[in-house]
């Protein structure tokens, strides 16, 4: 589904990823640990086509084509979603109008008629329930005056609406109780089905407790330098970042 | 980054306007300039009675005594006043008794516009006075209306069959001698809409005016004068568009509203008028003086405007809160893109007790546009209970534009509760971000934010004309990329 290969990438001027290669099959569920500042959120922020970014050379192939070449709201239609890290608040423009608006773009983009009112109403509502969201915040401006959990609630909902094949969760867990998290990896999960994948960003192990991934990563100081099962997470949990820090010096 | 949204905004500024073509037709109009001879000519061309000539002369030798306001934060060029034409009209054979006298030329021009002057094609319900240039030219509904007692015509027939009505009216809410602009329209208006709704009546459709400049060269200054008698209600709501010219032409309006006792007056207006191209050149002056007399008690004045046109707005609909328990309202979304320029707000001035108003300021700037909100909240000594809610934001497109904000509040009344807000945003590249990532392209993203930043304003608007206004909106900022 996604081939990654030698991604290199720099914000202004400043290198940041430096050849990151891997590969997420359809199905797979794939974490991505590291430190702060070891540049996960910039590969997930390369991923979903955000331009602060440049790739300063490799390639992505999502599906067959060059990602790197398409703009942000076709990798969009084409399946990809980002679970924002800081959900960003849009002050006037109601979740329903927002999320209609976007659910008839990928509609457009498939070439299917924009939903009925009636039909999108039902659709809010089933998958509130599938997320556990309040109902209230739906009639709430985008993310306006929500709490931390509430805003990354509010991001697994839009994730259900849109029925993403990759989806792209960057630090979902920080900032949430434990229910909070309970509920968000419950999501996560319902919402998984054979053939779509996820990529975990996360800097803990405790959301992999929650959600099981096949692969995990860590990322550190711009490259994958470990990649093994799901067992990796949880060395990681006892032993701290040191040690990875440690081997990648001394070699 | 800054540098990247600016080199976007570059980019993309075609916003097109619609409305920019120009219909030949023949034109009777007057030699250029302004004196004493042209008020006469205008006036004799209309066959007016003299109490109204009297009115023209009077403001004229006012008109020669005043200066042009210069207190507004707008840039005007110089404008020659004796370059202007006062009067054009278009050709057509006179007493026209049925739609099928109507020049073809002048049907197909409001075709064109969306304003069908068949009855039966209309949008259901409401009532259309068509002006173009100085006169206007149909007004649909007027036997429907007349049932129910409705008094709704152009202003100079008015004058003709009503002119009791008129004379008690005229110049009561703003005076001959108010401002430059609205002195200058008492001498030369040439036409415009006039309205009564008698005691008791609620008016069954909307009415409106529409108003087309198409002429060159000329200035448009016509005058509506709106009167609700006790109990009365009506929603009205004014259009207007311009042909595209290199020239700026002026439009100098006046609107007189009346609410006598328990009758309430909503008035919208869509302002669409050419506002000049990406360059700035040509494009409307549009200086206007609008203002209602809550003159009865629990009488009620409401302004909803859409300002979308004009190279520059002048403009402040304001209510004189006369009657106690009178209410005062005053909605507004005004947008400036390219090199627009809008100085606009409101007055509410408390008189009676326990008089009301509200104040919902929205202004949009993008390009290079300069936006100001200007208001005054008055309370005057004896109104007791008076009380003000006043809210002014701004949201700003790029970097290269600006909004200003003007509150001025005199408050005379110790009872008197007065409350501003004001907010001033900016449509960041990590809300656009945010939307593309949902796949929501970035054009279609600037509509979602601006239309749910507007919505308050454009939903007091009636239905039919709230969609088109969304539409303008969306129009207006194509291409302003933030």
């Amino acid at each position: 589904m996604l081939i990654i290969s030698n991604l290199n990438a720099s914000i202004d001027g400043k290198s940041i990823l430096k050849g990151i290669s891997l590969e997420v099959k359809a199905g797979e569920v794939h974490a991505i640990m590291g430190p702060n500042g070891s540049g996960k959120s910039t590969l997930a922020a390369v991923l979903a086509g955000r331009e602060f970014a440049q790739v300063t050379e490799g390639t992505v192939t999502y599906m067959g084509r060059n990602l790197l070449e398409m703009p942000a709201e076709d990798r969009a239609r084409e399946g990809i979603f980002l679970g924002f890290q800081y959900p960003i608040e849009i002050p006037g423009v109601s979740m329903v109008n927002f999320m209609k608006t976007a659910v008839n773009e990928h509609r457009k983009y498939k070439g299917l008629e924009p939903l009925s009112a009636s039909d999108f109403l039902k659709l809010m509502r089933d998958k509130k329930e599938l997320v556990e969201i309040d109902s209230k915040l739906a009639n709430r401006s985008v993310n306006e005056g929500f709490s931390g959990g509430e805003k990354k609630k509010n991001e697994i909902f839009q994730m259900a609406m849109l029925e993403p094949r990759l989806a792209i969760l960057d630090e979902t867990d920080s900032g949430l109780d434990i229910d909070a998290l309970r509920i968000v990896a419950n999501g996560v999960n319902k919402l998984k089905k054979p053939d779509n994948s996820t990529i975990v960003i996360t800097h803990y192990q405790r959301l992999l407790d929650y959600i099981v991934p096949d692969v995990v990563h860590v990322l550190y100081d711009g490259r994958i330098v470990r990649t093994a099962g799901k067992e990796l997470a949880l060395e990681l949990e006892a032993k701290g970042y040191d040690w990875i820090r440690k081997e990648v010096n001394n070699s | 980054m800054e540098k990247d949204q600016d080199k976007l905004l570059n980019d993309v500024t075609s916003g097109e306007y619609k409305y920019g073509f120009y219909t030949d037709i023949e034109t009777d109009s007057i030699a250029r300039g302004l004196t004493e001879d042209t008020v006469k000519l205008i006036s004799a061309k209309k066959s007016e009675p003299d109490w109204l000539l009297d009115f023209r002369l009077k403001s004229f030798r006012q008109w020669q005594t005043m200066k042009m306001p210069a207190w507004a934060n707008l840039k005007i060029p110089h404008i020659d006043y004796q370059d202007i034409i006062y009067y054009a009209a278009p050709r057509q054979r006179p007493a026209l008794a049925s739609l099928d006298e109507l020049d073809p030329e002048l049907k197909k021009t409001f075709d064109k516009l969306g304003i069908p002057l068949e009855e039966q094609k209309h949008l259901a319900g409401v009532a259309v006075d068509a002006v173009m240039d100085s006169v206007s030219v149909k007004t649909t509904f007027r036997e429907t209306l007349a049932e129910s007692g409705i008094i709704f015509c152009s202003f100079s027939e008015a004058v003709k069959e009503y002119p009791e009505l008129v004379r008690r009216y005229l110049g009561t809410v703003v005076p001959y001698t108010d401002n430059f602009f609205a002195t200058l329209n008492s001498a030369v208006f040439s036409d415009g809409s006039f309205c009564y709704i008698p005691k008791g009546v609620r008016c069954p459709m909307e009415l409106s005016t529409y108003f087309r400049i198409n002429a060159a060269n000329t200035g448009q200054f016509e005058r509506t004068l709106l009167v609700a008698d006790e109990e009365a209600y009506v929603s009205y709501l004014e259009g207007c568009t311009a042909p595209m010219r290199d020239e700026n032409q002026l439009h100098a309006a006046v609107v007189e509203i009346i609410a006598e006792n328990n009758a309430e007056v909503k008035y919208s207006t869509v302002q669409n008028w050419y506002p000049g191209d990406k360059d700035g050149k040509g494009g409307i002056f549009n200086f206007v003086t609008k203002r209602g007399m809550c003159r009865g008690e629990n009488s009620k004045i409401s302004w909803t405007q859409v300002e979308t046109g004009s190279a520059i707005t002048w403009k402040y609909p304001s209510c004189i809160l006369k009657g106690d328990n009178s209410t005062g309202e005053f909605y507004s979304v005004a947008v400036t893109n390219h090199h627009q320029q809008a100085d606009t707000g409101t007055k509410m001035i408390h008189i009676g007790k326990n008089t009301k108003s509200t104040i919902v300021s929205k202004g949009i700037s993008a390009g290079l546009g300069q936006n100001s909100y200007r208001g005054l909240v008055k309370v005057l000594r004896n109104a007791s209970g008076a009380r003000n809610f006043s809210q002014c934001d701004s949201l700003l497109l790029g970097s290269r534009c600006g909004a200003h904000t003007f509150p001025y509040i005199e408050v005379d009344n110790q009872t008197a509760i007065v409350e501003h807000e004001a907010t001033t945003s900016k449509i960041g590249e990590d809300q656009i971000f945010y939307c593309n990532q949902r796949g929501i392209s970035t054009e279609d993203a600037i509509a979602l934010i601006v239309n749910g930043y507007a919505r308050e304003v454009i939903n007091k608007l009636p239905m039919e004309f709230a969609v088109e206004a969304q539409k303008l909106l969306q129009i207006s900022l194509e291409g302003s990329v933030g």
